[in-house]
Protein backbone atom coordinates (compact mmCIF):
# COMPACT_ATOMS: atom_id res chain seq x y z
CA UNK A 1 0.00 0.00 0.00
CA UNK A 2 2.49 2.42 1.20
CA UNK A 3 5.22 1.33 -2.18
CA UNK A 4 2.51 1.90 -4.62
CA UNK A 5 1.44 5.15 -2.51
CA UNK A 6 5.50 6.24 -3.27
CA UNK A 7 5.09 5.49 -7.02
CA UNK A 8 2.44 7.23 -7.80
CA UNK A 9 3.92 10.43 -6.17
CA UNK A 10 7.06 9.25 -8.51
CA UNK A 11 4.86 8.95 -11.52
CA UNK A 12 3.01 11.99 -10.83
CA UNK A 13 6.04 14.46 -10.27
CA UNK A 14 7.52 12.58 -13.85
CA UNK A 15 4.35 13.52 -15.41
CA UNK A 16 4.23 17.42 -13.93
CA UNK A 17 8.19 17.32 -15.37
CA UNK A 18 7.32 16.32 -18.39
CA UNK A 19 4.26 18.61 -19.10
CA UNK A 20 6.45 21.40 -18.30
CA UNK A 21 9.26 20.11 -20.31
CA UNK A 22 7.06 19.68 -22.99
CA UNK A 23 5.58 23.78 -22.51
CA UNK A 24 9.37 24.44 -22.14
CA UNK A 25 10.58 22.77 -25.44
CA UNK A 26 7.42 24.89 -27.31
CA UNK A 27 8.19 28.01 -25.88
CA UNK A 28 11.86 28.07 -26.06
CA UNK A 29 12.15 28.22 -29.95
CA UNK A 30 9.05 30.37 -30.23
CA UNK A 31 11.07 32.97 -27.59
CA UNK A 32 14.88 31.85 -29.79
CA UNK A 33 13.58 33.26 -32.83
CA UNK A 34 11.99 36.17 -31.88
CA UNK A 35 15.32 37.41 -30.25
CA UNK A 36 17.09 36.56 -32.94
CA UNK A 37 14.79 38.24 -35.55
CA UNK A 38 13.08 40.72 -33.55
CA UNK A 39 16.49 43.53 -33.69
CA UNK A 40 17.27 42.98 -37.23
CA UNK A 41 13.24 43.34 -38.34
CA UNK A 42 13.09 46.67 -35.85
CA UNK A 43 16.37 48.02 -37.42
CA UNK A 44 14.90 47.32 -40.94
CA UNK A 45 11.20 48.68 -40.30
CA UNK A 46 12.90 52.22 -38.50
CA UNK A 47 14.67 52.67 -41.18
CA UNK A 48 11.53 53.70 -43.08
CA UNK A 49 9.78 55.56 -40.14
CA UNK A 50 8.99 58.77 -41.11
CA UNK A 51 9.90 60.02 -38.14
CA UNK A 52 13.16 60.44 -36.34
CA UNK A 53 11.91 58.84 -33.46
CA UNK A 54 12.56 54.57 -33.15
CA UNK A 55 10.12 54.69 -30.14
CA UNK A 56 6.90 54.29 -32.25
CA UNK A 57 6.32 53.71 -36.12
CA UNK A 58 4.12 56.36 -37.19
CA UNK A 59 4.51 55.97 -41.34
CA UNK A 60 6.66 54.90 -44.70
CA UNK A 61 8.73 57.12 -46.03
CA UNK A 62 12.06 56.59 -48.40
CA UNK A 63 13.71 59.89 -47.28
CA UNK A 64 16.63 58.56 -45.06
CA UNK A 65 17.51 56.61 -48.62
CA UNK A 66 17.41 59.56 -50.79
CA UNK A 67 19.39 61.60 -48.07
CA UNK A 68 22.46 59.23 -48.16
CA UNK A 69 22.84 59.19 -51.65
CA UNK A 70 21.92 63.47 -51.58
CA UNK A 71 24.87 64.23 -49.02
CA UNK A 72 22.41 64.84 -46.22
CA UNK A 73 22.87 63.34 -42.92
CA UNK A 74 21.10 65.58 -40.40
CA UNK A 75 24.27 66.71 -37.88
CA UNK A 76 26.47 64.39 -39.00
CA UNK A 77 29.38 66.09 -40.81
CA UNK A 78 31.25 62.94 -40.96
CA UNK A 79 29.44 62.14 -43.29
CA UNK A 80 29.58 62.22 -46.90
CA UNK A 81 28.17 60.26 -49.85
CA UNK A 82 31.72 60.21 -51.57
CA UNK A 83 33.85 59.04 -48.55
CA UNK A 84 31.28 55.94 -47.65
CA UNK A 85 32.02 55.20 -51.73
CA UNK A 86 35.17 55.47 -51.14
CA UNK A 87 35.21 53.21 -47.95
CA UNK A 88 33.17 50.51 -50.33
CA UNK A 89 36.07 50.15 -52.93
CA UNK A 90 38.72 50.63 -49.84
CA UNK A 91 36.90 46.96 -49.11
CA UNK A 92 36.93 45.63 -52.33
CA UNK A 93 40.73 46.40 -52.86
CA UNK A 94 41.58 44.89 -48.81
CA UNK A 95 39.34 41.73 -49.95
CA UNK A 96 40.59 41.02 -53.73
CA UNK A 97 44.36 41.33 -52.97
CA UNK A 98 43.99 39.50 -49.02
CA UNK A 99 41.96 36.85 -50.47
CA UNK A 100 44.18 36.16 -53.37
CA UNK A 101 47.40 35.96 -51.41
CA UNK A 102 45.60 33.72 -48.59
CA UNK A 103 44.04 31.15 -50.47
CA UNK A 104 47.38 30.80 -52.07
CA UNK A 105 49.36 30.69 -48.98
CA UNK A 106 46.86 28.73 -46.81
CA UNK A 107 46.43 26.20 -49.89
CA UNK A 108 50.34 25.19 -50.01
CA UNK A 109 50.33 24.91 -45.99
CA UNK A 110 47.17 22.82 -46.54
CA UNK A 111 49.00 20.45 -49.03
CA UNK A 112 52.06 20.23 -47.06
CA UNK A 113 49.93 19.09 -44.03
CA UNK A 114 48.03 16.45 -45.38
CA UNK A 115 50.75 15.09 -48.63
CA UNK A 116 53.64 16.06 -47.04
CA UNK A 117 56.56 14.42 -44.28
CA UNK A 118 58.31 16.23 -42.29
CA UNK A 119 58.74 16.99 -38.88
CA UNK A 120 57.14 19.50 -36.51
CA UNK A 121 53.49 19.14 -37.53
CA UNK A 122 51.89 19.05 -34.62
CA UNK A 123 53.40 22.77 -33.91
CA UNK A 124 52.36 23.32 -37.29
CA UNK A 125 48.77 22.48 -36.05
CA UNK A 126 49.21 24.79 -33.19
CA UNK A 127 50.00 27.91 -35.21
CA UNK A 128 47.19 27.40 -37.49
CA UNK A 129 44.89 27.26 -35.07
CA UNK A 130 46.11 30.31 -32.71
CA UNK A 131 44.89 33.23 -34.85
CA UNK A 132 41.63 31.44 -35.53
CA UNK A 133 40.87 31.14 -31.53
CA UNK A 134 42.85 34.06 -30.25
CA UNK A 135 40.69 37.35 -29.26
CA UNK A 136 40.42 39.63 -32.37
CA UNK A 137 41.66 42.85 -30.19
CA UNK A 138 44.86 40.79 -28.79
CA UNK A 139 45.78 40.33 -32.73
CA UNK A 140 44.90 43.86 -33.71
CA UNK A 141 46.93 45.46 -31.10
CA UNK A 142 50.13 43.30 -31.43
CA UNK A 143 49.95 44.09 -35.28
CA UNK A 144 49.42 47.81 -34.63
CA UNK A 145 52.45 47.63 -32.05
CA UNK A 146 54.82 45.43 -34.53
CA UNK A 147 54.00 47.98 -37.29
CA UNK A 148 55.01 50.82 -35.15
CA UNK A 149 58.11 48.82 -33.93
CA UNK A 150 59.08 48.30 -37.42
CA UNK A 151 58.04 51.54 -39.00
CA UNK A 152 60.28 53.74 -36.06
CA UNK A 153 63.45 51.30 -37.23
CA UNK A 154 63.53 51.49 -40.79
CA UNK A 155 62.93 55.47 -40.34
CA UNK A 156 66.09 55.64 -37.63
CA UNK A 157 67.85 53.22 -40.34
CA UNK A 158 66.86 55.08 -43.52
CA UNK A 159 65.14 58.23 -42.51
CA UNK A 160 62.18 57.55 -44.30
CA UNK A 161 59.22 57.12 -42.44
CA UNK A 162 56.64 54.47 -43.52
CA UNK A 163 52.93 55.01 -42.89
CA UNK A 164 49.67 52.64 -42.32
CA UNK A 165 47.60 51.49 -44.71
CA UNK A 166 46.28 49.76 -47.36
CA UNK A 167 49.67 47.74 -46.90
CA UNK A 168 49.33 47.02 -43.25
CA UNK A 169 45.78 46.20 -43.46
CA UNK A 170 46.29 43.64 -46.25
CA UNK A 171 49.07 41.68 -44.52
CA UNK A 172 47.06 42.01 -41.62
CA UNK A 173 43.48 40.30 -43.19
CA UNK A 174 45.56 37.74 -45.07
CA UNK A 175 47.43 36.82 -41.12
CA UNK A 176 43.84 35.77 -40.09
CA UNK A 177 42.93 34.37 -43.47
CA UNK A 178 45.56 31.71 -44.31
CA UNK A 179 44.06 29.37 -41.46
CA UNK A 180 40.39 29.95 -42.15
CA UNK A 181 41.36 28.84 -46.25
CA UNK A 182 43.46 26.52 -44.56
CA UNK A 183 41.16 24.16 -42.80
CA UNK A 184 38.29 24.07 -45.89
CA UNK A 185 41.16 23.04 -48.04
CA UNK A 186 41.83 20.34 -45.47
CA UNK A 187 38.84 19.30 -44.76
CA UNK A 188 38.48 18.63 -49.00
CA UNK A 189 41.78 16.79 -48.66
CA UNK A 190 41.30 14.67 -46.36
CA UNK A 191 38.17 13.76 -48.46
CA UNK A 192 40.27 12.68 -51.22
CA UNK A 193 41.68 9.42 -52.15
CA UNK A 194 45.96 9.87 -52.09
CA UNK A 195 46.01 7.41 -54.74
CA UNK A 196 44.88 9.29 -57.58
CA UNK A 197 48.22 11.01 -57.24
CA UNK A 198 49.87 7.62 -57.17
CA UNK A 199 48.50 6.33 -60.29
CA UNK A 200 49.08 9.78 -61.84
CA UNK A 201 52.94 9.27 -60.71
CA UNK A 202 52.53 6.00 -61.97
CA UNK A 203 51.49 6.46 -65.30
CA UNK A 204 54.67 8.80 -65.77
CA UNK A 205 53.21 12.54 -64.92
CA UNK A 206 56.09 14.33 -62.70
CA UNK A 207 54.80 15.97 -59.49
CA UNK A 208 54.16 18.88 -61.14
CA UNK A 209 51.88 17.79 -64.07
CA UNK A 210 50.35 15.23 -61.14
CA UNK A 211 49.56 18.30 -59.17
CA UNK A 212 47.76 20.51 -62.05
CA UNK A 213 46.21 17.52 -63.79
CA UNK A 214 45.03 15.83 -60.91
CA UNK A 215 44.94 17.48 -57.33
CA UNK A 216 44.12 20.80 -57.89
CA UNK A 217 41.12 20.35 -59.83
CA UNK A 218 39.54 17.60 -57.53
CA UNK A 219 40.34 19.96 -54.35
CA UNK A 220 39.93 23.09 -56.72
CA UNK A 221 36.05 23.55 -54.91
CA UNK A 222 37.87 23.52 -51.37
CA UNK A 223 40.07 26.07 -52.56
CA UNK A 224 36.84 28.22 -53.89
CA UNK A 225 35.05 27.68 -50.71
CA UNK A 226 38.94 28.91 -48.62
CA UNK A 227 38.53 31.80 -51.19
CA UNK A 228 35.10 33.08 -50.73
CA UNK A 229 35.70 32.78 -46.75
CA UNK A 230 38.69 34.49 -47.05
CA UNK A 231 36.50 37.73 -48.54
CA UNK A 232 33.49 37.23 -46.89
CA UNK A 233 35.95 37.63 -43.08
CA UNK A 234 37.60 40.53 -45.09
CA UNK A 235 35.39 42.51 -46.20
CA UNK A 236 33.34 42.13 -42.49
CA UNK A 237 36.81 42.70 -40.21
CA UNK A 238 36.71 45.78 -38.19
CA UNK A 239 38.48 45.29 -34.98
CA UNK A 240 42.14 44.46 -36.33
CA UNK A 241 41.75 47.09 -39.78
CA UNK A 242 40.53 49.72 -37.03
CA UNK A 243 43.63 48.93 -35.81
CA UNK A 244 45.91 48.88 -38.38
CA UNK A 245 44.54 51.47 -40.76
CA UNK A 246 46.09 54.64 -41.79
CA UNK A 247 44.60 58.12 -43.09
CA UNK A 248 42.41 57.50 -45.99
CA UNK A 249 42.22 54.11 -46.56
CA UNK A 250 39.38 52.96 -44.06
CA UNK A 251 36.79 49.94 -44.90
CA UNK A 252 33.58 50.02 -44.92
CA UNK A 253 33.04 48.81 -41.36
CA UNK A 254 35.43 51.07 -40.08
CA UNK A 255 33.45 54.29 -41.97
CA UNK A 256 30.30 52.64 -40.54
CA UNK A 257 31.73 52.05 -36.91
CA UNK A 258 32.28 55.93 -36.88
CA UNK A 259 28.52 56.72 -37.74
CA UNK A 260 27.34 53.65 -35.57
CA UNK A 261 29.14 55.27 -32.19
CA UNK A 262 27.58 58.72 -32.81
CA UNK A 263 23.34 57.90 -32.40
CA UNK A 264 20.83 56.41 -33.70
CA UNK A 265 19.40 58.10 -36.63
CA UNK A 266 17.20 56.98 -39.52
CA UNK A 267 20.11 57.82 -41.60
CA UNK A 268 22.59 55.30 -39.90
CA UNK A 269 19.17 52.78 -39.98
CA UNK A 270 19.11 53.11 -43.81
CA UNK A 271 22.17 52.45 -44.73
CA UNK A 272 22.69 49.87 -42.36
CA UNK A 273 19.85 48.31 -44.15
CA UNK A 274 21.65 48.77 -47.54
CA UNK A 275 24.48 46.55 -45.95
CA UNK A 276 22.71 43.96 -44.46
CA UNK A 277 20.72 43.28 -47.69
CA UNK A 278 23.98 43.45 -50.10
CA UNK A 279 25.84 40.97 -47.53
CA UNK A 280 22.75 38.88 -47.87
CA UNK A 281 22.98 38.43 -51.19
CA UNK A 282 26.78 38.52 -51.61
CA UNK A 283 26.54 35.61 -49.22
CA UNK A 284 23.60 33.90 -51.26
CA UNK A 285 25.79 34.42 -54.49
CA UNK A 286 29.28 32.44 -52.71
CA UNK A 287 26.67 29.43 -51.85
CA UNK A 288 25.38 29.42 -55.54
CA UNK A 289 28.22 29.18 -56.47
CA UNK A 290 30.00 26.36 -53.81
CA UNK A 291 26.68 24.49 -54.27
CA UNK A 292 27.39 24.29 -58.51
CA UNK A 293 31.26 23.63 -57.85
CA UNK A 294 30.31 20.87 -55.37
CA UNK A 295 27.95 18.88 -57.30
CA UNK A 296 30.16 19.07 -60.54
CA UNK A 297 33.11 17.45 -58.72
CA UNK B 1 56.93 17.20 -52.60
CA UNK B 2 56.11 13.56 -52.24
CA UNK B 3 59.33 13.62 -50.23
CA UNK B 4 58.99 15.83 -48.34
CA UNK B 5 56.93 19.20 -48.69
CA UNK B 6 58.66 21.30 -46.00
CA UNK B 7 59.31 23.53 -48.74
CA UNK B 8 55.77 24.04 -49.97
CA UNK B 9 54.70 25.13 -46.15
CA UNK B 10 58.21 27.03 -45.75
CA UNK B 11 56.08 30.63 -47.66
CA UNK B 12 53.16 30.23 -44.73
CA UNK B 13 54.94 29.40 -41.82
CA UNK B 14 57.36 32.65 -43.11
CA UNK B 15 54.42 34.60 -43.28
CA UNK B 16 52.75 33.34 -39.72
CA UNK B 17 56.14 33.76 -37.95
CA UNK B 18 55.95 37.43 -39.08
CA UNK B 19 53.13 38.50 -38.40
CA UNK B 20 51.29 36.62 -35.64
CA UNK B 21 54.46 35.39 -33.93
CA UNK B 22 56.47 37.91 -33.99
CA UNK B 23 53.62 40.65 -32.77
CA UNK B 24 52.87 38.47 -29.80
CA UNK B 25 56.66 38.46 -28.83
CA UNK B 26 56.82 42.18 -29.17
CA UNK B 27 53.42 42.50 -27.04
CA UNK B 28 55.40 40.15 -24.93
CA UNK B 29 58.30 42.44 -24.41
CA UNK B 30 56.71 45.83 -24.47
CA UNK B 31 54.12 44.43 -22.01
CA UNK B 32 57.40 44.58 -19.38
CA UNK B 33 58.74 48.12 -20.23
CA UNK B 34 58.01 51.62 -18.63
CA UNK B 35 55.58 53.95 -20.45
CA UNK B 36 57.57 56.91 -21.94
CA UNK B 37 56.13 60.10 -23.49
CA UNK B 38 53.27 59.80 -25.53
CA UNK B 39 52.64 56.26 -24.03
CA UNK B 40 55.76 54.68 -25.99
CA UNK B 41 57.25 51.49 -24.56
CA UNK B 42 60.68 52.60 -22.98
CA UNK B 43 63.59 51.25 -21.38
CA UNK B 44 64.03 50.20 -18.03
CA UNK B 45 61.47 46.86 -17.79
CA UNK B 46 59.40 46.41 -15.11
CA UNK B 47 56.33 44.83 -13.76
CA UNK B 48 54.32 47.75 -12.53
CA UNK B 49 51.93 47.30 -15.64
CA UNK B 50 51.11 43.66 -14.51
CA UNK B 51 50.78 45.01 -10.83
CA UNK B 52 48.08 47.51 -12.35
CA UNK B 53 46.26 44.91 -14.03
CA UNK B 54 46.04 42.88 -11.66
CA UNK B 55 45.66 45.67 -8.71
CA UNK B 56 43.16 48.85 -9.76
CA UNK B 57 42.01 47.05 -12.84
CA UNK B 58 41.12 43.28 -11.52
CA UNK B 59 37.65 44.62 -10.96
CA UNK B 60 37.17 45.17 -14.94
CA UNK B 61 39.08 41.92 -15.71
CA UNK B 62 36.65 40.04 -13.13
CA UNK B 63 33.73 42.11 -14.76
CA UNK B 64 35.36 40.83 -18.47
CA UNK B 65 35.31 36.75 -17.11
CA UNK B 66 32.09 37.17 -15.08
CA UNK B 67 30.07 39.12 -17.72
CA UNK B 68 31.31 36.02 -20.70
CA UNK B 69 30.30 33.16 -18.33
CA UNK B 70 27.01 34.60 -17.65
CA UNK B 71 26.91 34.54 -21.42
CA UNK B 72 28.01 31.34 -22.08
CA UNK B 73 25.76 30.06 -19.21
CA UNK B 74 22.75 32.08 -21.07
CA UNK B 75 23.71 30.79 -24.23
CA UNK B 76 23.58 27.09 -22.79
CA UNK B 77 20.19 27.70 -21.37
CA UNK B 78 18.58 29.34 -24.65
CA UNK B 79 21.05 27.15 -27.74
CA UNK B 80 20.33 23.73 -26.20
CA UNK B 81 16.62 22.93 -26.01
CA UNK B 82 17.06 25.16 -29.51
CA UNK B 83 19.51 22.53 -31.16
CA UNK B 84 17.05 19.71 -29.82
CA UNK B 85 14.25 21.52 -31.32
CA UNK B 86 15.58 21.97 -34.95
CA UNK B 87 17.42 18.39 -35.05
CA UNK B 88 14.10 16.96 -34.25
CA UNK B 89 11.89 18.12 -36.98
CA UNK B 90 10.71 15.40 -38.72
CA UNK B 91 10.72 16.92 -42.39
CA UNK B 92 14.18 17.23 -43.53
CA UNK B 93 12.59 21.02 -45.36
CA UNK B 94 11.68 22.02 -41.99
CA UNK B 95 14.68 21.24 -40.42
CA UNK B 96 16.91 23.24 -42.80
CA UNK B 97 14.72 26.24 -43.06
CA UNK B 98 14.91 26.41 -38.91
CA UNK B 99 18.61 25.75 -38.83
CA UNK B 100 18.63 28.55 -41.22
CA UNK B 101 16.95 31.11 -39.51
CA UNK B 102 19.43 30.64 -36.55
CA UNK B 103 22.15 31.00 -39.27
CA UNK B 104 20.87 33.89 -40.99
CA UNK B 105 20.85 36.33 -38.92
CA UNK B 106 24.81 35.85 -38.53
CA UNK B 107 25.44 37.01 -42.20
CA UNK B 108 24.80 40.88 -41.24
CA UNK B 109 27.92 42.30 -40.34
CA UNK B 110 28.26 42.44 -36.22
CA UNK B 111 28.68 45.84 -36.39
CA UNK B 112 25.39 46.48 -37.28
CA UNK B 113 23.75 43.56 -35.23
CA UNK B 114 25.10 45.08 -32.10
CA UNK B 115 23.95 48.30 -32.96
CA UNK B 116 20.07 47.38 -33.61
CA UNK B 117 20.37 46.85 -29.93
CA UNK B 118 20.93 50.40 -29.27
CA UNK B 119 17.58 51.19 -31.47
CA UNK B 120 15.69 48.71 -29.08
CA UNK B 121 17.33 49.40 -25.49
CA UNK B 122 17.93 53.38 -25.86
CA UNK B 123 16.21 55.75 -23.42
CA UNK B 124 13.97 57.41 -26.38
CA UNK B 125 14.26 53.52 -27.48
CA UNK B 126 11.25 50.77 -29.13
CA UNK B 127 11.02 48.94 -25.88
CA UNK B 128 11.03 51.80 -23.72
CA UNK B 129 8.79 53.54 -26.56
CA UNK B 130 6.59 50.51 -26.54
CA UNK B 131 6.16 49.88 -22.67
CA UNK B 132 5.31 53.61 -21.86
CA UNK B 133 2.45 53.65 -24.63
CA UNK B 134 0.79 50.43 -22.78
CA UNK B 135 1.04 52.18 -19.64
CA UNK B 136 3.41 49.60 -17.96
CA UNK B 137 5.89 52.08 -16.72
CA UNK B 138 5.46 55.69 -16.49
CA UNK B 139 9.29 56.96 -17.38
CA UNK B 140 11.64 55.33 -19.49
CA UNK B 141 13.95 52.40 -17.93
CA UNK B 142 17.67 52.62 -18.42
CA UNK B 143 18.39 49.85 -20.42
CA UNK B 144 21.30 50.97 -22.60
CA UNK B 145 24.97 51.48 -21.53
CA UNK B 146 24.79 48.92 -18.61
CA UNK B 147 26.25 45.54 -17.92
CA UNK B 148 23.12 44.04 -19.06
CA UNK B 149 23.02 45.69 -22.40
CA UNK B 150 26.75 44.18 -22.91
CA UNK B 151 25.19 40.66 -21.64
CA UNK B 152 22.04 40.92 -23.80
CA UNK B 153 24.83 42.04 -26.63
CA UNK B 154 27.03 39.45 -26.23
CA UNK B 155 24.67 37.04 -26.26
CA UNK B 156 22.66 38.25 -29.52
CA UNK B 157 26.64 38.17 -30.96
CA UNK B 158 27.45 34.44 -29.94
CA UNK B 159 24.26 32.62 -29.56
CA UNK B 160 24.57 30.42 -33.04
CA UNK B 161 28.06 29.44 -32.48
CA UNK B 162 26.66 27.60 -28.82
CA UNK B 163 23.77 26.12 -31.54
CA UNK B 164 25.37 24.87 -33.90
CA UNK B 165 27.90 22.27 -32.39
CA UNK B 166 25.40 21.27 -30.16
CA UNK B 167 23.08 20.64 -33.05
CA UNK B 168 26.29 18.86 -34.75
CA UNK B 169 25.90 16.72 -31.85
CA UNK B 170 22.53 16.09 -31.77
CA UNK B 171 22.02 14.86 -35.30
CA UNK B 172 24.60 12.03 -34.75
CA UNK B 173 22.37 11.11 -31.45
CA UNK B 174 20.04 8.01 -31.45
CA UNK B 175 17.07 8.79 -30.08
CA UNK B 176 16.17 4.86 -29.16
CA UNK B 177 18.49 5.71 -26.36
CA UNK B 178 16.18 7.42 -24.89
CA UNK B 179 13.50 4.44 -24.95
CA UNK B 180 15.82 2.06 -24.15
CA UNK B 181 16.66 3.94 -20.81
CA UNK B 182 12.71 4.17 -20.59
CA UNK B 183 12.13 0.74 -20.78
CA UNK B 184 14.91 0.51 -18.34
CA UNK B 185 13.01 2.57 -15.58
CA UNK B 186 14.60 5.84 -15.90
CA UNK B 187 12.48 8.82 -15.44
CA UNK B 188 12.87 11.84 -17.78
CA UNK B 189 15.59 13.42 -15.66
CA UNK B 190 17.86 10.84 -15.12
CA UNK B 191 17.21 9.85 -18.86
CA UNK B 192 18.57 13.47 -19.38
CA UNK B 193 21.04 13.48 -17.10
CA UNK B 194 22.71 10.24 -17.86
CA UNK B 195 22.34 9.52 -21.57
CA UNK B 196 21.07 12.43 -22.94
CA UNK B 197 23.71 14.64 -21.79
CA UNK B 198 26.77 12.76 -21.91
CA UNK B 199 26.08 11.76 -25.51
CA UNK B 200 25.71 15.39 -26.32
CA UNK B 201 28.36 17.28 -23.98
CA UNK B 202 31.22 17.33 -27.11
CA UNK B 203 28.77 19.73 -28.86
CA UNK B 204 28.17 21.16 -25.67
CA UNK B 205 31.97 21.95 -24.55
CA UNK B 206 32.71 23.11 -27.85
CA UNK B 207 29.47 25.72 -27.78
CA UNK B 208 30.85 26.97 -24.33
CA UNK B 209 34.52 27.11 -25.60
CA UNK B 210 33.28 28.97 -29.03
CA UNK B 211 30.71 31.64 -26.73
CA UNK B 212 33.26 32.03 -23.66
CA UNK B 213 36.06 32.72 -25.37
CA UNK B 214 35.27 35.71 -27.86
CA UNK B 215 32.75 36.91 -25.37
CA UNK B 216 36.24 37.54 -22.82
CA UNK B 217 37.51 39.94 -25.60
CA UNK B 218 34.99 41.72 -26.69
CA UNK B 219 35.60 45.27 -27.55
CA UNK B 220 32.78 45.99 -30.07
CA UNK B 221 29.66 45.00 -28.02
CA UNK B 222 30.87 47.15 -24.52
CA UNK B 223 31.82 49.86 -26.56
CA UNK B 224 28.75 50.08 -28.12
CA UNK B 225 26.43 48.87 -25.80
CA UNK B 226 28.15 48.93 -22.14
CA UNK B 227 29.34 53.04 -21.58
CA UNK B 228 31.21 53.41 -18.87
CA UNK B 229 29.26 50.76 -16.37
CA UNK B 230 29.66 47.49 -19.15
CA UNK B 231 33.73 48.62 -19.65
CA UNK B 232 35.19 45.22 -19.91
CA UNK B 233 39.12 44.99 -20.50
CA UNK B 234 38.94 44.83 -24.13
CA UNK B 235 37.89 48.47 -24.19
CA UNK B 236 40.89 49.07 -21.64
CA UNK B 237 43.39 48.13 -23.82
CA UNK B 238 42.05 49.86 -27.06
CA UNK B 239 41.96 53.17 -24.62
CA UNK B 240 45.48 52.92 -23.83
CA UNK B 241 46.31 53.12 -27.99
CA UNK B 242 44.67 56.63 -27.91
CA UNK B 243 46.64 59.96 -27.64
CA UNK B 244 46.67 59.97 -23.80
CA UNK B 245 47.20 55.96 -23.75
CA UNK B 246 50.04 54.10 -22.35
CA UNK B 247 51.31 50.96 -24.62
CA UNK B 248 53.16 48.74 -22.42
CA UNK B 249 49.65 48.76 -19.74
CA UNK B 250 47.93 47.70 -22.97
CA UNK B 251 49.76 45.43 -24.06
CA UNK B 252 50.36 43.53 -20.46
CA UNK B 253 46.41 43.62 -20.19
CA UNK B 254 46.25 42.13 -23.95
CA UNK B 255 48.76 39.24 -22.40
CA UNK B 256 46.84 38.98 -19.22
CA UNK B 257 43.38 38.22 -21.74
CA UNK B 258 45.48 35.70 -23.66
CA UNK B 259 46.23 33.92 -20.30
CA UNK B 260 42.53 33.86 -19.80
CA UNK B 261 41.80 32.49 -23.02
CA UNK B 262 44.71 29.69 -23.08
CA UNK B 263 43.64 28.52 -19.64
CA UNK B 264 39.79 28.37 -20.74
CA UNK B 265 41.51 26.05 -23.79
CA UNK B 266 43.45 24.15 -21.48
CA UNK B 267 39.87 23.34 -19.37
CA UNK B 268 38.23 22.96 -22.75
CA UNK B 269 40.51 20.31 -24.09
CA UNK B 270 41.08 18.91 -20.74
CA UNK B 271 37.11 18.27 -20.16
CA UNK B 272 36.83 17.13 -24.17
CA UNK B 273 39.33 14.26 -23.51
CA UNK B 274 38.51 13.18 -19.72
CA UNK B 275 34.71 12.89 -21.69
CA UNK B 276 36.30 10.94 -24.70
CA UNK B 277 38.13 8.60 -22.00
CA UNK B 278 35.15 7.92 -19.86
Amino acid sequence: MRQSLINEGAMGRNLVIRRLGGIGLWLNPLFAYFFLWAPILILVLFSFNNSRSVASFTGFTLTWYSNILNNMMGAESAFSTEIMLNAFRNSLFVGTVATAISTVLGTMIALAMARGRFRGKPLLDGLLFLPVVIPEITQAISLAIFFKVVFDWVALMSGERIFPGFHTIIAAHVTFNISYVAIVVRARLADMDPQLEEAANDLGANPWQAFWRVTFPLILPGVISGALLAFTLSLDDFVITFFTSGVGTSTLPVFVYGLLKLTVTPEVNAISTIMMVLSTILIGISLAIQGRTASRA
Amino acid sequence: MRQNGFLLALPTIAWLVVFFVLPLVIVLVVSFMSRGRGGVAELPFTPAHYERAFGIFSIILWRSIGLAGLTTVVCLVVGYPLAFFISTRRRRLVQQIALFLVILPFWTNFLIRTYAWRILLGEQGTINGLLLSLGMIDEPLTMLNTQFAVLVGLVYGFLPFMVLPIYASVERFNFRYVDAANDLGANDVRTFMRVVLPLTLPGVLAGCALVFIPSVGAFVTPDLLGGTKGLMIGNLINNQFGGSGNMPLGSALSIVMMAVVMLSLLVYVFANRRDAGA
